[in-house]
């Protein structure tokens, strides 16, 4: 047996004893890393085995994911894909997502990444396992392998011996690097992968059974609320926070700075006691926020690092045909439904933190930054909260959780942000202006193409320094905001889906990156993709008009991509897209494609809807989409995902954007930030899953956002005539575009 | 003391009475189903069913409910034997996050007890307090459709074993 | 003798009638036919306003259904009216009226075919129009989209639905022609009384009835009803602590909220969503005028009145002090044992309610974001000599329209028994107001319940 490598690693315990798992980086690993091919997915990451699936005596099945499951549907098609490589049924897997002492270190669970990084890494390490089982198995029956055959837990031999799963293992079999490539099966074969299977999660959810942060109750936990300042870099300068701490239930109030807390023992008094501290509470007013009016102006007028991101031909030819648009988009909320939680406990110099942020690695990091503490400290793990959608306040609200705890060693600290906090204080998707400006030859094609988007940073994640973690900005001895850095190409953030995924020959595309933030902003689902596709969609329609052409027809006449003619071809089939097509008056309707990042998932959509022309409201009628997210493992989770992403692309587009005034943010519930409902919502919506056996999977969850956006602006045009480029399209704008 | 009946168990409740019925439901009696959301009477999140009334757990405070008849999610059935509604949100996968579902189901609930085959226009009003942020509004429309027929349903099969 | 006395009396009751009915007599007006090309988009545009001031779309709107195509039920005391379809639809709307046709309609309170219209339709006040405002209304309505409705009859019992009551009412309560202007007023108050008396018809509402259903002439403004709701005094009698001023009926006619007033609720919230489309001018008119009959003309007394009114809102504490710990109770009866449960339902305490159920967004005091509603104290309905605006508020309570900023504030009519609505209400009555408490809040509450108003919102 070999000896285990002397370097830093973390033991994972298990059940019954059989099987010990590990993990280590190995820098000799690392070196002989850099001149073998990249492994698939995050194996390349983190290549030993091990660290993605173990089995124990019985013969159970552990999987070790890094991303985790924000309700996307992650976790059942995770376990869909290691149970069809290695053989089993589902049911005898069990999944461990996201635990910076138990799992890879996979980043953050964001960008529709979890399928192309960690579902190809365990469809590849589960393969891989197969093939070393039936590689024992070969051994200890004495045959060779290919008359051994996996299936159901067991490795079946031709002459009917068998050996199960468990029995095979022993000490290290697992411990090893993958390969980089793997025994995958044929996808004609497939029993699990892109068949049917149910959500694991849903059934708890659906009977009260303990599923998210906010259900945590360990013995002796405190309840905690933060007084959160008026507005952005306010300062505590007065407080006698006496009288609360005799309130009800009161145990401690905590004060660092300006960051104030309250933790009691029951929750309705840590309430009663966060509106007494509030009252209490003395500010010094931050700095101005700028007018809402002209937020746009004020955009545009700060300093930019600007790079070309595309640059083709010659750009800046003139044709039979040029035309020009400018686009606008507010600030938006995330607005997750259930504000965020965290639980933290410090305990012996070690702190653990129970969070579902997206990435607790990172999160690990800038919350041992904050405290002054060693990474190995401290301890985050993800337990699901309500849907994010990007980076929203579930970091500092460990952060919060963190530093009470901190205050009241060995107690359990449940920090809960009041629906005013979440909707004040998370970091919104950035306002975005995009200019557009292209020429058509005489026979309607596009031959030159300008593109520009002024865009704050979508990024402000926590990762190594504290000081994108709220309350850290606001301790005595404060932390600085890090300067934001871009995403670069091909991924981008303010730039995401810039680059027209269209054939021009002449093209240019300049992101302007801004720095300075007036207000908070990070990742919202899709990023800078919405705007974008929104932008470039509508600017489709715009030109096709001007060519007289027909939208489905205009946008095939300029896409080389065969799997995207084919959404398109397929979206328009199913709604029964006809050219010239006269709707009854009010009526219009509208197509959209992009595909995701220019690399994801491929999304067209085809919608109808009324304008009733009064009051210029909106009605949505049939959706249809056409999706292609390349292997398709589990159809429903992708129709969910899209079916999701247009309804709240929908909402977004119709009624979305935060508001502000001089003092801070105005926008603070859901009376002054509304969003759609049940009655507003589309008559229906269709989705049809192209599915790609043996292809590479394509990130979907972020895919609708944009196309929805622009379908919806382009029915609107097609009903009245008015063409809408400010976002959101409210009421009130399309009476206005529409007139009397 | 406060005694409230919960899915028809009698539980006394040694809370300040102004305290709003979803907290008690969490943390003293441990039900998970109803959530906070907004605190505020606009989201749903907390949606129970008092007297047959699906109403805002958050707002209401315990002192007005002794002697009423509370159900939460946890009284529908649970996972090994789930109620007409659950059922059918589970056959229709009608959840992302999830979160909001309990309230929606118990909306819902309430809709069917009142309306056993409401239109879409009525289902869409009846459903419209309750905020889903995931976008689930179809499926939701649809799982609740579906229990519809199957409630319908079964109070066919009752009257036909009651002839 | 007698005979000739009968006969007499017989052939003058008979002359009387006669010229009566030649009085109320209406010819048919031809039909006819006005496309809509014909029309000046300027004037169309100004019909848009006028109509936004007249609020057509509210009587001649159903719930759910197209604009302006009728079939809205108006409640009277006479019956149930529904308002008709005006939009251009030559068969069921009145696409085949022409403008004098229409002009008579609103001055006159006939139809095109010379039946009279029941003043449900407030020709009272629309008769004070002027022609060419008129004409800009017609150029709208002629340009909105046909939607062919049927009109429905009015569900109006016998003898009131013979058509010529309505004739009778008018002999009695429409005084044709334009107001003469007043010129000891500025041209805005006559601007904005002109619009208030002739297509706002805010008196309509807010004005007493006699008992033919007349309004009171000596009583403008004195506090009226509509669709179940008490519509509050606009003059000296208004209920509201503050006095309203020209600016704050502005900001409440323009954004559906005044800062030391509160919210536009029940029947005011689709007039004031029409009212967007009323121009800035128009709205600062009508404001003018209106404040103008709030009593207080003298800006110190006002002041201090107001002051007055404000530290006592902000005084009110909304959260009861906690009893000391062990001694926690449902009831407020002397005989209540601490700790021992009261099954014999005494309410729980107003006060109680208020904390856990109204607080969380009633409650004054502290930072607090920025959505909540105003102190109570200053609220129209707490201050009202009747509850039921406050009940029906607490009852159904507000919703803004699908997409649209706006308070939401949740019904309990079903959370809250009636004896704990009474009890909530009677606190927030005693808590909140300095006026007498409600007499008898129970009774006031069955008739709410009962009173069901009809759907306002347009889709």
């Amino acid at each position: 047996m070999n000896a285990m490598p002397p370097l830093t690693r973390r033991l994972l315990l298990t059940t019954g004893g059989a099987l010990v798992v590990s993990f280590a980086l190995l820098p000799k690993l690392a070196a002989l890393a850099q001149n073998v091919p990249k492994l698939p997915g995050d194996l390349d990451k983190t290549p030993m085995l091990d660290s993605w699936i173990a089995i124990d005596a019985q013969g159970r099945i552990t999987v070790f994911a890094g991303k985790a499951e924000l309700g996307q549907g992650i976790k059942t098609a995770l376990i869909q894909c290691a149970a069809e490589e290695i053989e089993v049924d589902p049911a005898g897997i069990t999944l461990i997502t996201a635990d910076t002492e138990r799992t890879p270190n996979e980043g953050y669970t964001a960008g529709s990444h979890s399928m192309q990084d960690c579902g190809t890494a365990i469809l590849n390490a589960a393969a891989q396992v197969r093939g070393i089982l039936i590689e024992l198995a070969a051994t200890r029956l004495n045959l060779p392998a290919e008359q051994l055959k996996a299936t159901q837990g067991t490795v079946v031999a031709n002459d009917g011996r068998s050996v199960r799963y468990g029995e095979l293992l022993t000490g290290q079999d697992l411990h090893r690097p993958a390969h980089p490539t793997s025994p995958l099966k044929d996808p004609k074969n497939f029993v699990v992968i892109g068949k049917p299977m149910q959500r694991v999660d849903i059934p708890g959810k659906l009977t009260g059974k303990p599923a998210y942060v906010q259900d945590m109750r360990p013995n002796g936990m405190l309840q905690a609320r933060v007084v959160r300042p008026p507005s952005y870099g306010a300062r505590l300068t007065q407080l006698d926070a006496g009288a609360v701490e005799s309130m009800p239930g009161v145990v401690k109030v905590v004060r660092d700075g300006s960051f104030l807390a309250v933790a009691a023992q029951g929750e309705f008094q840590a309430i009663d006691a966060m509106e007494a501290l509030s009252a209490l509470a003395k500010w010094e007013q931050g700095p101005v926020l700028p007018e809402q009016a002209t937020i746009y102006d004020t955009i545009r007028q700060l300093p930019s690092n600007d790079s070309t991101i595309l640059d083709k031909g010659t750009p800046g030819q003139q044709g039979a045909h040029t035309m020009r648009a400018t686009y606008h988009r507010p600030y938006q909320l995330h607005g997750s439904i259930g504000p965020s939680c965290a639980l933290a406990i410090f305990e012996a110099d070690k702190l653990t933190v129970w969070t579902h942020s997206q990435g607790v690695y990172p999160l690990r990091n800038a919350l041992a930054d904050m405290l002054h503490m060693p990474q190995q400290q401290v301890h985050c793990i993800h337990v699901e909260g309500s849907g994010c959608y990007g980076h929203n306040a579930a970091d500092d609200v460990a952060a919060d959780a963190a530093l009470i705890a901190r205050a009241l060693p060995g107690r359990p600290i449940r920090v809960q942000w009041m629906r005013e906090d979440e909707h004040g204080w998370e970091p919104f998707g950035p306002a975005m202006i995009s200019q557009a400006a292209a020429s058509l030859d005489a026979d309607g094609k596009l031959i030159d193409w300008q593109y520009d988007v002024w865009s704050n940073t979508h990024s402000t994640r926590p990762e190594g320094p504290a000081g994108n973690l709220l309350a850290a900005r606001y301790l005595a001895q404060p932390f600085a905001q890090p300067a934001p850095k871009p995403i670069p190409q091909p991924e981008g953030g303010g730039d995401r889906n810039a680059i027209p995924i269209y054939t021009v020959p002449n093209a240019r595309v300049i992101s302007h990156f801004i720095p300075q933030m007036p207000l908070r902003v990070s990742a919202l689902r899709a990023l800078g993709a919405y705007h974008n596709v929104f932008s470039i969609e509508s600017f489709m329609d715009e030109l096709a008009h001007a060519a007289g052409a027909d939208p489905v027809e205009f946008r095939l006449r300029h896409l080389d991509d065969s799997r995207a003619h084919d959404v398109v071809t397929m979206a328009a089939k199913e709604f029964g897209w006809q050219p010239d097509a006269k709707l009854p008056r009010g009526h219009g309707r509208g197509f959209a494609f992009a595909r995701y990042k220019n690399l994801a998932a491929y999304c067209a959509l085809a919608l109808e809807l009324e304008v009733e022309h009064e009051t210029g409201a909106v009605k949505l009628g049939r959706i249809v989409v056409a999706v292609d997210s390349g292997q398709a493992v589990n159809h429903d989770g992708i129709r969910n995902q899209i079916e999701g992403a247009i309804v709240q692309s929908a909402s977004w587009t119709l009624y979305e954007e935060v508001t502000f005034g001089r003092d801070g943010i105005t926008s603070r519930d859901w009376s002054s930030f509304p969003m759609m409902r049940f009655p507003a919502a589309p008559e229906s919506i269709e989705v049809h899953v192209i599915d790609r056996p043996g292809e590479k999977f394509l990130g979907t969850g972020e895919a609708g956002q944009g196309p929805a956006a622009a379908a919806i602006a382009n029915a609107i045009a097609d009903a009245t005539g008015a063409r809408l480029r400010e976002l959101p399209l409210t009421a009130a704008r399309i009476k206005a575009a529409i007139g009397i | 003391m406060t005694v409230l009946n919960v899915n028809g168990q009698q539980h006394r409740i040694d809370v300040d009475p102004r305290t709003p019925l979803l907290y008690v439901l969490r943390n003293e009696l441990k039900l998970n189903a109803a959530k906070f959301g907004c605190g505020l009477g606009q989201c749903g999140a907390c949606t129970v069913l008092v007297d047959h009334e699906p109403v805002f757990s958050c707002i209401l405070p315990i002192s007005v409910l002794e002697g009423r008849y509370i159900r939460t999610v946890e009284g529908l059935g649970n996972e090994g034997r789930p109620g007409p509604v659950q059922s059918a949100f589970i056959e229709e996968q009608a959840a992302q996050c999830g979160y909001c579902i309990p309230g929606m189901m118990m909306r819902a609930q309430g809709l069917l007890e009142h309306n056993a085959s409401p239109s879409d226009a009525q289902i869409r009003d009846a459903m419209a307090p309750n905020l889903c942020r995931c976008g689930t509004q179809m499926r939701i429309l649809r799982a609740v459709r579906r229990a519809a027929k199957a409630m319908m349903a079964d109070a066919g099969t009752i009257q036909e074993t009651a002839k | 003798m007698v005979w000739r006395v009968l006969l007499t009396v017989v052939v003058v009751i008979g002359v009387a009638f006669g010229a009566f009915y030649a009085w109320a007599w209406n010819s048919e007006i031809p039909p006819t036919n006005a496309p809509a090309t014909l029309f000046d988009p300027g004037i169309v545009a100004k019909g848009a306003q006028l109509a936004a001031v007249g609020n057509c779309g509210i009587c001649h709107t159903q719930a759910g259904a197209k604009p302006y195509a009728g079939g809205f039920p108006v409640q009277t005391p006479f019956g149930t009216i529904y308002g008709t379809n005006i939009t251009p639809d030559p068969d069921t709307g009145i696409g085949s009226w022409s403008e004098t046709a229409f002009r008579r309609a609103l001055h006159e309170g006939v139809d095109r075919t010379g039946n009279h219209l029941y003043p449900a339709f407030p020709y009272d006040h629309f008769t004070h129009a002027t022609d060419s405002d008129i004409g800009a209304l017609y150029a709208f309505l002629m340009t909105r989209e046909p939607v062919a409705k049927a009109n429905r009859a009015p569900a109006v019992p016998f003898p009131l639905n013979v058509r010529l009551f309505a004739a009778g009412w008018k002999l009695l309560f429409l005084h044709k022609g334009q107001i003469p202007p007043d010129a000891s007023k500025s041209a805005e108050w006559n601007r904005g009384a002109y619009l208030a008396e002739s297509l706002g018809h805010c008196g309509a509402c807010h004005t007493p009835r006699n008992v033919l259903g007349g309004e009171k002439r000596d009583g403008q403004f004195a506090g009226g009803q509509s669709e179940g709701w008490l519509a509050p005094a606009l003059n000296a009698a208004s209920p509201a602590p503050v006095s309203w001023t020209a600016e704050q009926v502005y900001a409440y006619l323009r954004n559906g909220f005044a800062k030391q007033h509160g919210l536009a609720a029940g029947p005011m919230q689709p007039v004031v969503r029409n009212l967007k489309k009323a121009s800035d001018a128009d709205l600062r008119a009508i404001a003018t005028y209106v404040a103008s009959f709030a009593g207080l003309q003298n800006d110190a007394d006002r002041e201090q009145e107001t002051q007055k009114a404000l530290d006592f809102a902000r005084s009110r504490d909304s959260k009861v002090p906690m009893p000391p710990s062990g001694a926690i109770t449902t009831s407020t009866r002397a005989d209540a044992k601490p700790g021992r449960t009261n099954n014999d339902s005494a309410a729980p305490s107003g006060a109680v309610i208020f904390v856990g159920a109204c607080a969380s967004c009633h409650h004054s005091g502290g930072e607090l974001p920025v959505s909540r509603p105003i102190e109570l104290g200053l609220s129209t309905p707490v201050n009202a000599p009747d509850p039921a605006a406050l009940l029906r508020i607490v009852l159904d309570g507000i919703h803004p329209s699908s997409g649209e900023r706006g308070p939401i504030m949740p019904g309990f009519s079903g959370a809250l028994t009636d004896p704990q609505i009474t009890a909530l209400v009677s606190h927030v009555r005693s808590q909140f107001s300095r006026q007498p408490a409600w007499p008898n809040i129970a009774a006031a509450l069955t008739k709410v319940r009962q009173n069901k108003e009809p759907a306002t919102e347009a889709p």
